[in-house]
């Protein structure tokens, strides 16, 4: 049986690596998709906890967790869309008027 | 029970392996499409956790839903390759020391709070109850309804505001 530990070492190996990307990565999409990980790896962390709790309160956070990570999602990408049709690239470093 | 700890080492290395090869990708599809992979192995650990519900609503919204919108878009934008920038803020030795002492830090702070979960860690969750999907239904839908309520709204908005900003026409109307 692996052990609350075992959970919460994992999930903050993937939510270093979601960080990593956010911070190195010069691509928008990547960026949200690191982001992506870091709620993943936050998920994990609300299910490990609630199960050596013995409380259902961490899978019902998850799933709101889950259905703000989509509204999240779905703003962002029509951000990058609309930054894409101004600058026609992904590399945020071009990102640096606010004017249209 | 050690079949257990085999498998959450299986789905971990898979989740892992997946996550590093998102990261590291160039081409935005293969990242898409890995981490789709990442989320099959979270999906995995959660079914481990006695959580089938959270690894269902895993699969159907995150990996069908959310990650399809994502290639939708990568596709749509037909995404160049990211050019191997060689940026001036990560060449800057201050830069390096600031970012080397936050992750110094952060790796003493998980050390920290690891070492200490230790009472909680050696309880054993077998003799804990596990919830069944009407269960957490009906918590959701009566001590969250306030909070499920408000999450509908907040999809609202985030619909009409994606469309807001993506609409290629709606600007041209305005004016």
């Amino acid at each position: 049986m692996a052990e609350l530990n075992h959970y919460l070492i994992l999930s903050a190996v993937l939510f270093t690596i979601g960080t990593a990307g956010v911070v190195l990565r010069r691509n928008v999409i990547t960026v949200l998709l690191s982001i992506e990980v870091m709620l993943n790896a936050v998920n994990l962390t609300f299910i490990a906890f609630g199960r050596f709790l013995g409380s259902s309160d961490g899978q019902i956070i998850v799933f709101f967790v889950i259905t703000v990570a989509a509204a999240e999602a779905a703003v962002g990408l029509a951000l990058v869309i609309a930054l894409f049709r101004h600058v026609e690239t992904l590399n945020p470093d071009a990102f640096r008027q606010l004017r249209g | 029970m050690a079949f257990n700890l085999i498998l959450f080492y299986v789905f971990a290395a898979i989740a892992v392996g997946t996550t590093l090869l998102v990261v590291v990708q160039s081409n935005p599809v293969h990242s898409v499409l890995l981490l789709i992979g990442s989320f099959i192995g979270l999906a995995g650990l959660y079914v481990l956790l006695e959580a089938p519900f959270v690894a269902v609503i895993q699969i159907i919204v995150y990996a069908g839903a959310i990650m399809v919108l994502f290639l939708f878009v990568v596709m749509l934008l037909n995404a160049p390759r990211e050019a191997i920038v060689r940026s001036r803020l990560l060449e800057s030795g201050a830069t390096r020391a600031v970012g080397g002492l936050l992750a110094l830090a952060f790796a003493a702070e998980l050390a920290w709070a690891l070492t200490r979960s230790r009472t909680l860690a050696t309880g054993n969750a077998g003799d804990l109850p596990v919830f069944s999907v009407p269960q957490i239904g009906q918590r959701i839908f009566q001590e969250y309804g306030f909070a499920f309520e408000a999450t509908s709204i907040l999809i609202l908005v985030a619909m009409v505001g994606a469309i807001t900003l993506a609409g290629r026409n709606l600007g041209a109307n305005r004016d």
